[in-house]
């Protein structure tokens, strides 16, 4: 496991609340504003998810794809990408940084080149929506080489032998998805997610963050009670798309992410560890 | 088998053992695999275990040949065009004549399959992609059949060159939905698709639409269609007497080349001829054939051939047919393509035009602008050869979708573009 993310579960700990883990796609909607946004965020989260743009994100809803069309029409490329997370990881040394995106890209470049470039900007943990612990061949000696965490996803459809398969040959945290459907998506059943959380957490030895459907304070607050993380991704890039200008935009998301922060640290996790 | 046949040697014309099966994880050499969100992984492992329990099944068989013979209409014609062979000089050219099952095209073979499919393992709702709108038509078809709730994903694009189809989907029942995404054709309409079946697969069967995707797709669908070549095979040896030389197919994603082309794998002395979209022409730029020009790559759970940027972006296709209009390929293809079985080939927009009238004039038979493609490389090939040799040409479906694109390139319509 790569150091620095189990450190921020450790901290998080120590400070009795849930991990924040925020979302936003790399150069949306330009390299220079991604670049105060990705900043501000980082600012206000224990866990910094940077999107790598897609022609074809098949796993997320209509907010994150337009993030990733608006980064490709600007002209963001891979190498952007990790000048970016450089530029966040300059400033922020203790931030959990997971690059995430699908496969087709890091494929193309070659998981051994991609790996080694995401190791140098500073990344911690590579999470690859469409490389299922089955197809991990592709790309898991890479990621070990260059200490990178390969974060893998569980969700409502796992089964006992899914999570076995996750825990086995997933690390740095599990990423529980809420919902069966996209990125954006109505938040399910509290109840059925924390059950299924609950279980996971009992047969395997990572944190478990749950994403996909997180928007408001209020639920991040109910999902931080009995998750070790909360992931909140289209909730921040929407500020993107809904605000007028950049000025706008780097207000709006500072104002979201420090409620987000408020409601997750509010509540006190030291009873339920 | 106990099902009612009209022929009674109809079902023994079938082979069912599962040739040439890709590993335990759906890999066929280093392509295919299952590159699928998580929460597909489960549903896609319950229709791989359906298919395999269903294809041991004789009941199962029974049921689907049975559809075969008295739905679609099966066995096609295999028909030998003669007028065809001498205007072009050279080999004899036979045509499998899939344009003359129910629908219009191939695609109903697989949808058949696929439908019986969603039945047994209890799902009430089907949805699918589609890009010409065959696909669509032949899932609708099933769906209006067996009493199925049907939603069709199309690209927008799409929707408006083969507005016929659109409307025929909605008279048999099924929504079809616009996407509207990236470049709104095929390949979008599979996003969309996937979309909604991560958010329904509980009470929701994807019908895939070629013999690509992630594990168990491009098995499933192939096996659907190899009903295609193993009619084909047996009606030559009948017809000739013999093997045909060369055996040909359009490719998209490749459903109907593998269904015509599989059946003759280890038949060593058939040449496999693959025949992409070459669009405005291969140097343009401007075309959908992933194969000759493409590199591996990942996308719609698969390791295959792909039209990508250097940095793995996939990029928009352009073919005059909707239904080759995808920058993928199916993973077996890429497979053989790699081991040095299938020969590749192209036709332009142009040509593919051109052919359609050849064999519509020569023959009275009006192909689809896909099957064109395969006619125009088939008739190019065929030219080279001696009269004493056979070329078999897949004539995957009819070509009554494709008037409004043809009739407006002929300058019999108004060009409204």
């Amino acid at each position: 496991m790569n150091i620095r993310l189990s450190k921020v579960f450790e901290r998080c700990k120590r400070e009795g609340h849930a991990a924040l883990v925020g979302y936003l796609t790399a150069g949306d909607p330009d390299i220079a504003t991604s670049r105060e946004l990705l900043h501000a965020l980082a600012d206000q989260t224990d866990i910094l998810e940077i999107g790598m743009p897609f022609s074809d994100p098949m796993a997320d809803g209509p907010v994150i794809q337009a993030a990733s069309e608006r980064a490709l029409e600007a002209g963001v490329h891979i190498g952007d990408v990790f000048s970016l997370t450089r530029s966040v990881r300059e400033t922020h040394p203790d931030l959990g940084i997971v690059l995430m995106g699908y496969a087709n890209v890091p494929y193309a470049m070659g998981f051994e080149m991609f790996a080694e470039n995401a190791q140098d900007a500073g990344a911690d943990a590579v999470l690859i929506v469409d490389i299922p612990p089955e197809e991990g061949h592709i790309c898991d000696a890479a990621l070990k080489k260059h200490n990178l965490d390969r974060i893998l996803l569980l969700s409502p459809t796992s089964t006992d032998e899914r999570i076995r398969l996750a825990s086995e040959n997933g690390s740095g945290f599990i990423y529980y998805v809420s919902l069966t459907g996209i990125t954006g998506a109505d938040m399910g059943d509290i109840n059925l997610i924390r059950n299924k959380v609950t279980h996971i957490q009992s047969m395997s030895d990572m944190p478990v963050c749950v994403g996909f459907g997180v928007k408001t304070p209020e639920q991040a607050t109910q999902v931080a009670q009995f998750a070790d993380g909360v992931v909140v991704g289209s909730h921040f890039v929407s500020r993107i798309s809904e605000a007028k200008d950049n000025d706008a935009i780097l207000a709006t998301l500072i104002d979201s992410a420090s409620q987000m922060r408020k409601a997750v640290t509010s509540v006190s996790t030291a009873a339920t560890a | 088998m106990n099902a009612s046949f009209q022929h009674t040697d109809f079902a023994s014309m079938y082979d069912l053992e599962i040739k040439h099966p890709p590993d335990a994880g759906g890999h066929f050499g280093r392509f295919g695999g299952r590159f699928a969100a998580e929460t597909l992984m489960q549903p896609l492992k319950e229709i791989e275990e359906a298919f395999f329990d269903a294809w041991n099944d004789d009941a199962f068989h029974a049921e689907r040949l049975q559809l075969l013979e008295n739905y679609v209409g099966r066995a096609t014609p295999l028909y030998h065009a003669e007028r065809l062979s001498r205007r072009i000089g050279g080999a004899q050219i036979y045509l499998k004549r899939e344009d003359l099952t129910h629908t219009g095209a191939h695609k109903i073979n697989n949808t058949i399959g696929q439908g019986l499919l969603a039945r047994r393992m209890g799902k009430k709702r089907v949805i699918a992609e589609t890009g010409a709108g065959q696909h669509g038509v032949a899932t609708a078809t099933v769906a209006a059949m067996f009493g199925m709730d049907c939603d069709i994903y199309m690209g927008r694009e799409d929707i408006a060159r083969q507005m016929p189809n659109v409307l025929r989907m909605r008279l048999l029942g099924a929504n079809v939905i616009p996407v509207d995404s990236g470049t709104a054709t095929l390949k979008d309409a599979v996003n969309e698709a996937l979309r909604n079946w991560v958010a329904s697969c509980e009470n929701t069967f994807y019908i895939f639409g070629t013999a690509a995707g992630p594990h168990p797709y491009p098995l499933l669908v192939r096996q659907f269609h190899t009903v295609i070549g193993q009619e084909a095979r047996a009606q030559i040896l009948k017809q000739a007497g013999r093997l045909p030389d060369v055996a040909v197919a359009c490719v998209g994603g490749g459903s109907n080349a593998m269904g015509l082309l599989h059946p003759f794998r280890d038949d060593e002395s058939v040449r496999l001829v693959a025949v992409e979209a070459a669009g405005y022409g291969l140097s343009t730029g401007k075309h959908a054939a992933s194969l000759a020009a493409g590199k591996a790559g990942i996308l719609h759970g698969n390791l295959t051939f792909l039209l990508e940027d250097e940095e793995g972006q996939v990029t928009g296709t352009h073919s005059i047919s909707a239904g080759l209009d995808y920058p993928g390929v199916g993973p077996e293809l890429a497979f053989m393509l790699e081991e040095g079985r299938l020969q590749l080939d192209a036709a332009t927009d142009d040509e593919a035009l051109e052919a359609l009238q050849l064999l519509t004039r020569s023959e009275g038979i009006i192909p689809a602008l896909e099957s064109s493609h395969a006619l125009a490389a088939g008739a190019r090939i065929a030219k080279t050869m001696h009269s004493n040799q056979i070329v078999l040409i897949n004539l995957s479906g009819r070509g009554d979708k494709d008037m409004n694109t043809v009739f407006k390139h002929l300058g019999w319509l108004e060009n409204e573009s």
